[in-house]
């Protein structure tokens, strides 16, 4: 059985978040699926209504549209009937070739991953902060850890979630509420595929949600696998005038 | 501050600003809710409106010492009352008083009992609010002697969620003065009671202690002594086993007359009422709680129970003494803040109504299933009482154990578990629950206890009270869902 009773999985389509929505639901979670595509929302949930004792709700939304998201935040908490766990694992990560700048795109990374996240983040944030209960997790990544030649801007964005998120920690911790940052290496999910080439430790959607749980027993960072930490150490105290000359 | 339904968009009132966390008085469940604390009737109905025009339901709330979730209202409406806090009307010589549902009884008591009254029932604390009192129908420990709250009502004014108040005596609008005390807040929100006081010569009773070795024995010594007493309640050390199962100590107490005591006058003085708030005139009754966490495990609890029933057993056996009112009744305030030792998981209280005939041996098997399952509640409390008229009753003419739980997220599970068979147990032995302990009730148990018939006629006047089920809690929706499922093909009433 699992200890959350009502939760939120921003970007439940597809990948971590599907994970994530599958496994709590089958613990017995009430969950709202939250994404773009309720076709595929729609089939998950049957999927998991069948065997859950709640179906999972579904809800369209596009994170690009940041003004919708109180009333829409407002609405699901009512439907589900509480809200313990607020995930938001929606990203995006445009495969570029090396050394091209496409404005536009790195524009769209910046709605998505930064501003998607911090007009749902903060609803929760608001929310738990005042009933002093819940817990925020929010999906970044290892790119964020240290500025590569690759992706500038997906990189950028997981590291602006890492400081938003430990703001938002420290501000709500008085409050009793939990705030965890996930720091993926590789995950098998639509989003790596794009890449189409072998990745480092890659790892299945399910086993990172499977870790991701766990986590929430407490607040702070965490790697998935953990191993990354260690790496990702190594790699954060890599000097500069190395890191200009190597193609990690 | 008028909430000016006028003024503000749903959006504005359904904003975090309204937004709190609402917590069981056990501690153990929580809910978020948007929470309200009108001070006028014309507010109270804006809120009705809000919620109707919103979508939501509105659960009323006073002072929120429901141990479960009676009060609770997740992601909906919750009616504060403690700002209704008028005491309307008192006449000293007749001991009639009106107040408003927010009226503490803190407030009531601290009122009356200048002039020589003292009110009829009492809880274990004086922080509750009459309107919650009222709608659980609060006993005390002289529930075999005068019933519960309910029977001391002489009249209230219902604010019905259609906007109406009606007038309810017992010979006017009969079946909703029955059914509105007791009925759990689901019918209408009082919003003024007119309750008779009970005449005392002094503010003492005359206690006396001694201590019980089982079940049979306490049963006996109830039974025996229920006569004389006004006031009846027995402690039970859970932990013990064996031939020692159901050890425990009783406390008996009389109303004192005038010539029994010196001044008696003195004795309704408040200031001589007043709970102190050191131990021995030094330390702070505040931080007591700190230290009673230290023994806040199985461990430290079978000590404390085992050193308890050893005291009553030798020194404190057969001791009278003369003790204040307050003093004798508002146990759980000798220790402010004495629930924190159940911190962070908080507590449940389980507490089962069993007939007189299947009381000792229901009880015996409870102890013995809690301790097989190596569950053991810290504390037990055992009452006698008797039937009444409300149609929500929990009473019946018997016996009820309080068994106090801890929670913690290590036990949530087993506790479960192990109050469904305890559920079951109570539902063979023809026993009843109480709303405002309860937290551990099913759909299924619920109906098993209160009867087709029973739910039919509370269904019936819900429709009539509350056409658009506007009046909900986590509890009744637990317990009940939709009324409608209650097909309403009943004629006449059960009253």
């Amino acid at each position: 059985m699992s200890k959350w009773r009502f939760a939120i999985v921003i970007g439940a389509s597809s990948g971590i978040g599907e994970a994530l929505a599958r496994q709590l639901s089958s613990q017995g979670c009430k969950v709202a699926l939250v994404a773009r595509r309720t076709d595929k929302l729609n089939v998950i949930a049957d999927e998991l209504g069948s065997a859950a004792k709640d179906r999972p709700l579904v809800f369209e939304h596009d994170v690009l549209n940041t003004a919708d998201v109180p009333g829409l935040f407002e609405k699901i908490c009512k439907d589900l009937g509480g809200l313990d766990l607020f995930i938001f694992s929606t990203g995006v990560m445009p495969v570029l070739p090396d050394d091209m700048y496409d404005t536009a795109s790195d524009l769209n990374v910046i709605e998505t991953n930064v501003a998607g996240a911090v007009a749902w983040i903060n609803e929760a944030a608001d929310r738990f902060q005042k009933t002093r209960f819940g817990t925020i997790v929010g999906i970044g990544s290892v790119a964020g850890d240290r500025g590569r030649r690759g992706m500038p801007v997906y990189g950028a964005s997981k590291a602006f979630l890492e400081t938003y998120l430990e703001a938002i920690r420290n501000r709500t911790a008085r409050y009793g509420v939990k705030v965890v940052t996930v720091k993926p290496g590789p995950v098998d999910t639509p989003m790596t595929q794009g890449i189409g080439r072998p990745l480092p430790m890659l790892i299945s959607a399910n086993d990172a949600a499977a870790t991701i749980l766990r986590a929430t027993e407490n607040d702070g960072v965490v790697y998935v696998p953990w191993q990354w930490k260690p790496i990702m150490w190594i790699i954060r105290h890599i000097p500069s005038f190395v890191m200009k000359r190597i193609n990690i | 501050m008028s909430l000016e339904l006028s003024s503000k968009s749903h959006r504005e009132l359904l904003s975090s600003s309204y937004l709190e966390r609402v917590e069981s008085w056990g501690m153990s469940i929580y809910a978020a809710s948007y929470v309200y604390r009108p001070s006028c009737i014309t507010d109270l109905k804006n809120i009705f409106k809000l919620a109707k025009e919103t979508g939501r339901s509105v659960a009323l709330r006073g002072a929120g010492c429901s141990y479960g979730d009676a009060s609770l209202n997740s992601e909906n409406i919750t009616l504060d009352l403690t700002r209704f806090n008028r005491i309307l009307d008192w006449d000293p010589y007749s001991g009639i008083i009106a107040v408003e549902p927010g009226v503490t009884l803190e407030q009531l008591w601290k009122k009356v009992i200048g002039d020589g009254w003292w009110p009829p029932v009492v809880s274990g604390t004086m922080y509750v609010t009459m309107g919650g009192a009222v709608g659980m129908n609060y006993h005390g420990k002289n529930n075999f002697k005068l019933g519960p709250i309910g029977e001391h009502v002489l009249e209230f004014d219902i604010l019905l969620p259609t906007g109406e108040t009606i007038t309810c005596t017992r010979k006017n609008e009969t079946d909703l003065f029955y059914s509105a005390i007791g009925g759990f807040g689901m019918l209408g929100c009082f919003t003024r009671i007119v309750l008779q006081m009970h005449p005392v010569e002094t503010g003492q009773v005359e206690v006396t202690a001694f201590a019980t070795d089982s079940f049979q024995h306490i049963y006996e010594e109830f039974e025996q002594r229920a006569e004389a007493a006004d006031y009846l309640v027995g402690w039970i050390d859970c932990f013990a086993a064996g031939s020692q199962l159901g050890r425990g100590q009783v406390h008996a107490a009389r109303y004192l007359s005038a010539h029994e005591v010196y001044l008696p006058e003195q004795t309704l003085r408040i200031e001589n009422q007043d709970l102190p708030d050191t131990l021995f005139g030094i330390v702070p009754k505040s931080i007591m709680w700190r230290f009673m966490k230290l023994a806040a495990n199985p461990l430290g609890m079978r000590i404390i129970n085992s050193s308890k029933y050893a005291l009553g057993r030798t020194i404190g056996n057969n001791k009278t003494m003369n003790q204040s009112l307050t003093g004798f009744s508002f146990l759980l305030d000798y220790m402010p803040g004495w629930k924190r030792v159940y911190s962070p998981g908080g507590l449940i209280q389980y507490q089962s109504f069993i007939p007189n005939e299947n009381a000792v041996k229901c009880f015996e098997q409870q102890l013995m299933i809690c301790q097989k399952r190596g569950i053991v509640p810290w504390l037990g409390v055992f009452k006698k009482h008797r039937k009444d008229d409300f149609l929500m009753s929990h009473a019946v003419d018997g016996y009820s154990l309080a068994l106090d739980f801890p929670v913690n997220d290590s036990n949530r599970e087993q506790l479960k578990s192990l109050t469904d068979e305890l559920n079951s147990l109570v539902i063979q032995s023809h026993g009843r629950f109480y709303f405002a302990k309860d937290c551990t009730l099913t759909k299924d148990i619920a109906a098993k206890f209160l009867g087709e018939k029973t739910l039919r006629c509370f269904a019936r006047l819900k429709k009539k009270c509350d056409p658009q089920n506007i009046l909900q809690t986590d509890l009744s929706r637990r317990l009940f869902g939709d009324w409608t499922q209650f097909a309403d093909d009943l004629t006449g009433s059960r009253i």
